[in-house]
């Protein structure tokens, strides 16, 4: 390859059938990792585990993926595509952590490409519309702070997989936090219009923090986080008023099924493609 | 007569030259990802990468490339390993590789931080590094953006030359 253009190498062909960032069929994001699990540990569990954190990730990185030719601007763009890839990348490792703890064997792209909304678990946070960069950011504080405070917890658990990604993912997380928190502040402390506007996405997350909370219970470290930002940004807290449901058990909103479709679309229609 | 000892640091002498692909001015051992380099009592060249961000799309591309370098130098058995624990830093990018990304006009990261157990506090408005401009050196620099084309990496400029530039975060 040309190891110096790191475009032109992009077009070359590759013997090896090594590729970027396209298509189906990728090694294993665990290749070469000891994935035997330890004794004592719930298999049933820690797969069930994985996947809800990594359906969280990878539903979170499309919608991030959206802003990109939308966001104000340039700079912010890139920050939310870059946000996204470090999802993206989470919920490779944790699908393919799930497949060789589940039984099943299943690769990312088995997981990723080939189940139905009803059996994704992510949080229903994760896949209502994007709305304006206002309730984009505001969900982003509020998924980066709940995931930033559980892999902090994962990175003591007994499965060292899981325990290493989620310590690799809290140096990532706390960028993400930390860029979703800064635009909080400066949309709520900004012009009228902004204001309203994040105060109006403030009220709109609220009701999904349930969902959040019964996989683990962060809702103190969570709030803390919000008090800070909100206070900082002449916001109100959010007054958590549940929904019924729970994206964790599979019920999900109408916006779940169309996202999954243009994610799924071009792997479902021709099985085995790479692009 | 090769010993084996010597044969484990002519694969090591191979295996670290590999360049980095999104930041070819630096090889994998300048970078930090290339973990270590041993021989298994079969004769096969284990080399142990680590990524820098878990989204990395470089990962297969690197551990491709190692593979071919050691294959081409005329090991038969090779055999890649992903080393996620410890995690990747920043701090495990060399001297070297530091020297390198300024002469490139890439700013060094500066010292990873360190943390403390327990949750991990929100600063907000945190006071900026100085960022030094790797091309005429100034100390009056500003984030343009702390994303930028590889998430290895945030933008920065120069307010004395007015250049704009990237620096590679801590991490």
């Amino acid at each position: 390859m040309s190891d110096d253009h790191v475009y032109l190498s992009l077009a070359e062909g590759h013997e090896d059938d090594t590729r970027w960032a396209y298509g189906t069929g990728f090694e294993d994001p665990l290749h070469g990792v000891d994935t035997t699990v330890p004794e004592g540990v719930d298999t049933g569990r820690l797969a069930a585990q994985c996947v809800a954190l990594a359906d969280d990730a990878l539903v979170s990185a499309q919608r991030l993926a959206e802003w990109t030719t939308r966001a104000p601007e340039l700079e912010e763009e890139v920050a939310l595509a870059n946000i996204g890839l470090d999802l993206l990348g989470q919920a490779r490792l944790l699908y393919a952590r799930a497949g060789r703890t589940d039984g099943t064997g299943r690769d990312e792209d088995a997981y990723a490409y080939f189940r139905d909304p009803a059996e994704f678990r992510n949080v229903r946070l994760a896949e209502l519309p994007n709305g304006d960069f206002a309730f984009s950011l505001v969900r982003l504080l509020v998924l980066s702070s709940w995931r930033l405070a559980h892999f902090g917890e994962l990175s003591s658990h007994p499965d060292p997989v899981l325990a290493a990604v989620a310590a690799k993912g809290v140096k990532e997380l706390t960028y993400h936090r930390q860029y979703a928190a800064e635009w909080v502040v400066r949309l709520g402390d900004g012009t009228p219009e902004s204001h309203r506007r994040t105060r109006r996405a403030v009220e709109q997350v609220a009701p999904y923090f349930g969902e959040l909370f019964t996989a683990y219970d962060a809702r103190d470290e969570v709030a803390a986080v919000l008090r800070q930002v909100t206070e900082a940004a002449g916001l109100p807290m959010p007054v958590y008023r549940p929904l019924p449901g729970s994206g964790r058990a599979g019920e999900h909103t109408e916006h779940l099924a169309p996202l999954l479709a243009e994610l799924q679309g071009v792997a479902r229609a021709h099985p085995g493609a790479t692009w | 007569m090769v010993t084996a000892v010597q044969d484990v640091q002519r694969a090591w002498r191979i295996a670290e030259q590999v360049p980095d692909p999104e930041l070819p001015m630096l090889t994998l051992a300048d970078l930090g990802v290339l973990r270590g380099v041993e021989m298994t009592a079969d004769g096969t060249v284990v080399a142990r990468l680590t990524p820098t961000y878990s989204g990395c799309p470089a990962m297969a591309e690197m551990r491709a490339d190692v593979a071919a370098r050691l294959r081409g130098a005329g090991y038969a058995r090779v055999e890649i390993r992903t080393v996620l624990d410890p995690p990747w830093t920043s701090d495990w990018i060399t001297p070297q590789g530091r020297r390198k990304l300024t002469e490139h006009g890439i700013a060094p990261p500066g010292a990873a931080p360190r943390r403390a157990a327990g949750p991990v506090p929100l600063v907000l408005m945190p006071a900026r590094r100085t960022v030094a401009c790797p091309r005429c050196g100034a100390a009056d620099t500003e984030e343009t953006s702390r994303f930028a084309a590889t998430s290895c990496k945030a933008l920065y400029r120069c307010r004395a030359c007015r250049e704009p530039f990237e620096y590679v975060k801590e991490i």
